[in-house]
C-alpha cells in the first residue's frame, strides 16, 4: 500500500515537471508517420485504405473522420480505462468507437450529403478499422489522456498521409485529374489516356504496393 | 430460386469481398502465411456471416427501420432508429461471435481447438459488418440476405486461401528487401484481382 502512493506520487511528479511537447510526446506523434507507419508498416487499416481512394476529395473526409474517431475514442478510453473489467473491454471499446462513427456519419449527412453518398458503407466500417481498434488496445488502455491524444492524432495522419498518396496517383492516372480539376487538359494533354485499372481496385492493390515498397526501402524496414 | 443461385455466384466470384470491396484485408494480410490456417479462418467468417446477415436483417426490419416498430404499436409508425444501426450491428456481431465461440467449445472441442484463436478476431473482421451494411444499402430480402451472407463468406474463404497456397511457395523465391511482407503479397493481391475480373460479364 504505501509503496503504492509513493510510486504514484513520484509518477506524478514526472508528469508534473514534463513540458506540455516534450521529446518523449513529440515521439508519439512524429513516429507513425513514418517508422511505425499504422498502414505500411504494421499493416492495420488497409480496407479503407483501398476502398475509398479512388478520388482525392473522398480520401480527405475520410481521413478527416479516421482522426477525428481515433483522437476523441483514445481520449475516451483513456479516460475511462481504470473503471472498465478486462473481460469486457473489447465491447467497452466497440461502443465508445460506434458512437462516435454514428456521429460523424449523421454530421456527414447532414452538412454534405453528395460526399456521404459516395462513402456509403465506408464511413460505417471505421467502426472496424484496425488502427482505431488496436491504437485503443495498444496504447490508451495503459496511457494518461493526453499522450493518448497524442498518439492518436499522430496514428491519424500517419494513415492520412498514405491514403491521400494513394489516392493523389489513383486520380491522377485513373481520372486524369486532381481534386476534379483535369490536369492534363490544362497542360495541353487532352488525348492523354486514363488508365481504367487506376480505377479499379486492382490499381489501388498497385499503387500500395510501390508506395510500402518506395517507403520501407527508405526507413530500412524489412519483414521477415 | 435461380435469381438466389445467381446471387451467390455473384457474390463469391463478381463481387467477391476482397478483391472488389476490400473487405477483410487486415485478417487477409495477417493470417494467410500458411493454408490449414487460413482454411480456419476462412470457414470462422463463413460461418459468422450466415448467422449475422439475416440476424442483422431481422434487426433492420423490425427495430430500425422507419416504422418498423408498428408490430409492437401503430402509434410508432413515426419512429426512426436508424441512427443506431452501427451500434445495433456491432454489437449483434461482437455477441454472435461470443455465443458461436461458446457453442462450438461445448458441441465440438476438436473444430474449437482449430478455429478458436481465430473466432475472437472476427468480431472486428470488416467483412462481416460490411456484409450488413451492402445487405441494408442493397435492400435485400431475407432469404437473399442469407444467401448473400454465405456466398460472401466462400469467396472470402476462397481468396485467403489462394493467396495463403502463393505466399506458401513465396517463401522460396528472391523478393527484394524492401518488397518482402507486406509489398509483394499487395502486389499478388492485385494480380490476383486481375484474374477475378475475368468473372465480370458472367450473367446466370
Amino acid at each position: 500500500m504505501s509503496t503504492e502512493t509513493i510510486e504514484q506520487k513520484a509518477e506524478e511528479t514526472v508528469i508534473a515537471t514534463e513540458p506540455l511537447l516534450s521529446k518523449r510526446r513529440k515521439k508519439f506523434v512524429t513516429d507513425p508517420l513514418n517508422d511505425d507507419n499504422p498502414v505500411t508498416v504494421q499493416v492495420l487499416g488497409i480496407c479503407s485504405a483501398l476502398a475509398v481512394t479512388v478520388k482525392i476529395e473522398p480520401t480527405l473526409i475520410m481521413s478527416i473522420a479516421v482522426v477525428f474517431v481515433i483522437v476523441f475514442s483514445n481520449l475516451i478510453i483513456s479516460m475511462i480505462r481504470n473503471f472498465v473489467p478486462n473481460r469486457v473491454r473489447i465491447i467497452v471499446q466497440l461502443a465508445v468507437i460506434a458512437t462516435l462513427v454514428t456521429l460523424v456519419s449523421e454530421l456527414l449527412k447532414a452538412y454534405n450529403y453528395p460526399m456521404y453518398k459516395v462513402l456509403g458503407a465506408f464511413v460505417g466500417l471505421i467502426i472496424t478499422n484496425c488502427i482505431v481498434m488496436g491504437r485503443l488496445e495498444a496504447f490508451a488502455m495503459g496511457n494518461k489522456p493526453y499522450d493518448s491524444v497524442l498518439d492518436g492524432l499522430g496514428s491519424g495522419m500517419g494513415y492520412a498521409w498514405v491514403i491521400l498518396t494513394v489516392a493523389f496517383f489513383r486520380e491522377l492516372l485513373g481520372s486524369g485529374s486532381v481534386f476534379d480539376f483535369k490536369v492534363f487538359e490544362a497542360i495541353g494533354l487532352a488525348n492523354f489516356p486514363n488508365n481504367s485499372l487506376m480505377v479499379d481496385s486492382i490499381g489501388a492493390f498497385m499503387v500500395l504496393g510501390i508506395l510500402i515498397w518506395i517507403q520501407r526501402s527508405r526507413t530500412g524496414y524489412v519483414e521477415h | 430460386m435461380g435469381e438466389l443461385f445467381s446471387l451467390g455466384i455473384r457474390s463469391i466470384f463478381i463481387e467477391n469481398m476482397i478483391f472488389a470491396y476490400f473487405l477483410g484485408m487486415c485478417s487477409f494480410l495477417a493470417v494467410s502465411k500458411k493454408v490449414s490456417t487460413a482454411i480456419g479462418l476462412g470457414v470462422a467468417v463463413i460461418f459468422v456471416l450466415t448467422i449475422t446477415a439475416p440476424l442483422d436483417w431481422l434487426i433492420q426490419e423490425y427495430v430500425l427501420k422507419q416504422g418498423a416498430l408498428v408490430w409492437i404499436d401503430p402509434a410508432f409508425a413515426d419512429v426512426d432508429l436508424e441512427f443506431l444501426q452501427f451500434i445495433m450491428f456491432i454489437a449483434v456481431i461482437a455477441s454472435m461471435v461470443q455465443l458461436v465461440e461458446m457453442i462450438i467449445e461445448k458441441v465440438s472441442p476438436a473444430l474449437y481447438g482449430t478455429l478458436g484463436i481465430f473466432l475472437p478476431l472476427i468480431a472486428v473482421n470488416c467483412a462481416i459488418l460490411g456484409a450488413s451494411l451492402f445487405m441494408v444499402q442493397r435492400s435485400y430480402t431475407l432469404p437473399e440476405a442469407t444467401v448473400f451472407g454465405f456466398s460472401s463468406g466462400i469467396g472470402w474463404l476462397l481468396a485467403i486461401v489462394a493467396l495463403a497456397a502463393i505466399r506458401e511457395k513465396l517463401r522460396y523465391s528472391n523478393v527484394p528487401d524492401g518488397l518482402k511482407g507486406l509489398g509483394i503479397t499487395m502486389l499478388i493481391t492485385g494480380l490476383m484481382g486481375l484474374a477475378f475480373k475475368s468473372f465480370i460479364g458472367i450473367a446466370i
